[in-house]
């Protein structure tokens, strides 16, 4: 079996499972934020079970709109803030104790190798990147899972990308997914698992895993996944003392497809609007105007993020009529990134450092963009209206690719910026 | 059970954020959400599915977000049901468990016009096209799942089990 099987088999208690069947299988730990909690919290009280089937393994995190922008955010804050109280839930992370709830998860030691995690956020699936299993399902679903621990899920077949070769300077993680959404096609991997593998990844740290698995979903896949290795093991144990079970693939397991990459070559990508799959190298795009440069998100607003953009950012200056936005992943990341100067070159250079937080990539709140704009982003999405005006532009690129474009003012391959 | 309905037709990977934006769930008011469901691409859904529709679509319909209110928005927005080439499964999951029916109808979307009267059977998975008088196969719906849209989706259905346990 492959490391996707294995897990889904000890979760529902079997020895063996394979692609097509359905299982009911129970969950290590499972994650609402409060845009799919407050609807969470209504059908489980729906139900009419007065606990929780585990307050230890619910995480709860606060991340959509902070702090409150609206008395209608603070109301749902609320419920979620007495939810965690009336439940005795230990996980909860409140304005200022977390940040984006899937940095927020991996920090803190609740994703552990092996482990099947679901999430009330499409972007669960970045768990993979630890070697858990983590997918993304709705409100209702989840009521459903606090009240009994266990889901139905259909036993994924897998899709394996191979992946050799070295980066060229200032060519990511993101640019080898972005160029794999390209390939596969939004729809390309509908109900599947995508397993990374290959010398690339072995090489790879966790925060480029991490953005990896993270843009699966943009192909339909059901989760994104990395076999553990020791670093992973190791760092796992330095967040956790809880034990776990990890799973590695064996040599003669099942794979639907194989696909192979070699990035040696590979120039930074661009998501071109309005699909994610709308991928074209950077000389393709170069020269288009932006009036906004976002790095952010679950996909892209960690150390290795801020630190690739401020090696950019550096002693130069936000070409004017730009707005260059930067919110940190946690307030881990922003302590961090506070403390190595990068927020310091980021202020010098005239980019707006907001506070961690999903807002900016999802449209939600801060930075939204007006009819005829365009924005070069970090996050994950580019669909229409997704950062405000429906009549407004997102291409979707690395934090480099970002950095060098606020600079210039227009799209603009990092590479050429560097000297 | 039986939905009818007018048909309302869209192309592939129609996605979450265009279904309901980011910048309208911060009300759990489901009439509110429905004020602004399919804004993204079409300002005049709203008023047009008042009065109960059917959605016939492409591959990959709902991709994008995990957010719950995207298929609450169509619903109460009047849409009776979705039939695409393929869903994206969060949202697949989503539609079945708040009593939303939705089936898999490969190339109905080329077969149907905007506005042609459609009547399907979830138990059989046939589509009627009744203004062209011509018939379709989707794909049959599992036992389970046409059981929770039965029961009006999953706490119903959750509730309803939870009392049979009780009884034995």
């Amino acid at each position: 079996m492959n490391i996707s099987e294995k897990i889904l088999a000890k979760a529902s208690g079997k020895d063996e499972v394979c692609p097509g069947e359905i299982v009911e299988a129970k969950v290590d730990m499972a994650m609402i934020n409060e845009i799919t909690g407050p609807l969470t919290i209504e059908a489980f009280h729906k139900i009419g079970i007065k606990k929780v089937w585990n307050n230890r393994r619910i995480v709860m995190v606060l991340d959509h709109q902070v702090p409150a922008d609206s008395v209608r955010s603070a109301e749902l804050h609320k419920i979620m803030r007495e939810f965690a109280k009336a439940q005795d839930i230990p996980n909860f992370y409140d304005v200022g104790s977390g940040g984006v709830c899937h940095q927020v998860m991996l920090e803190k030691g609740h994703v552990r190798p092996g482990e099947l995690i679901v999430g009330a956020d499409s972007h669960t699936c970045t768990y993979g990147a630890l070697g858990a299993f983590g997918t993304g399902i709705g409100s209702t679903e989840m009521a459903a899972v606090f009240a009994t621990g266990s889901i139905w899920l259909r036993v994924p077949e897998t899709v394996r990308i191979d992946v050799g070769g070295s980066f060229q300077g200032f060519v990511t993680p993101k640019d080898l997914i972005l160029n794999v959404v390209g390939q596969v096609k939004a729809d390309g991997a509908i109900y599947k698992a995508l397993e990374f593998a290959g010398p690339t990844i072995d090489e790879m740290s966790i925060s480029g895993k991490m953005t990896l698995c993270n843009m699966t979903v943009e192909m339909g896949a059901k989760t994104g996944i990395v076999n553990p290795d020791e670093a992973t093991l190791s760092y796992v144990k330095s967040l956790t003392d809880k034990p776990f079970k990890p799973f590695r693939s064996d040599s003669d397991s099942n794979y639907e497809r194989n696909i192979e990459v070699t990035v040696d070559k590979l120039e930074p990508q661009v998501a071109c609007p309005d699909t994610v799959d709308n991928v074209k190298p950077v000389s393709e795009v170069e020269g288009t105007p932006i009036d906004q440069a976002f790095i952010g998100s679950c996909t892209n607003g960690r150390l290795e993020d801020l630190r690739s953009a401020a090696r950019i950012i550096k002693g130069r200056k936000v070409r004017e009529g730009v707005r260059m936005l930067i919110a940190p992943a946690s307030q881990e990341v922003y302590l961090e990134s506070l403390q190595e100067g990068h927020l310091e070159s980021f202020v010098k250079a005239g980019a707006y450092v907001c506070n961690p937080t999903c807002g900016v990539c999802f449209g939600g709140h801060m930075g939204l963009l007006a009819l005829g704009e365009t924005c070069i982003s970090s996050s994950n999405r580019n669909f229409i209206g997704r950062m405000g005006s429906p009549e407004a532009k997102i291409y979707l690129a690395s934090p480099a690719t970002v950095a060098a474009s606020a600079i210039k003012g227009e799209i603009a391959d990092p590479r050429l910026l560097e000297a | 059970m039986k939905i009818h309905g007018k048909a309302v037709t869209f192309g592939n990977d129609v996605n979450t954020d265009v279904i309901i934006p980011g910048r309208y769930l911060t009300t759990l008011d489901a009439k509110e959400l429905a004020k602004h469901a399919m804004e993204g691409i079409d300002p005049t859904f709203a008023s047009k599915a008042r009065e109960g529709v059917i959605i016939v679509a492409g591959g990959n319909f709902g991709c994008g977000s995990s957010r719950e209110q995207a298929p609450i928005a169509l619903k109460y927005a009047g849409v009776r049901g979705i039939l695409a080439n393929s869903f994206a499964r969060i949202f697949y999951r989503n539609a079945i468990n708040i009593g939303l029916p939705v089936l898999e109808c490969p190339d109905l979307l080329g077969e149907v016009n905007l506005g042609d009267e459609l009547s399907v059977d979830l138990a059989t998975g046939k589509v009627v096209n009744l203004s062209e008088n011509k018939s379709f196969q989707g794909l049959e719906l599992p036992d389970l799942i046409l059981e929770i849209i039965d029961d009006g989706g999953l706490i119903e259905h959750l509730k309803k089990r939870m009392r049979i346990n009780e009884r034995v």
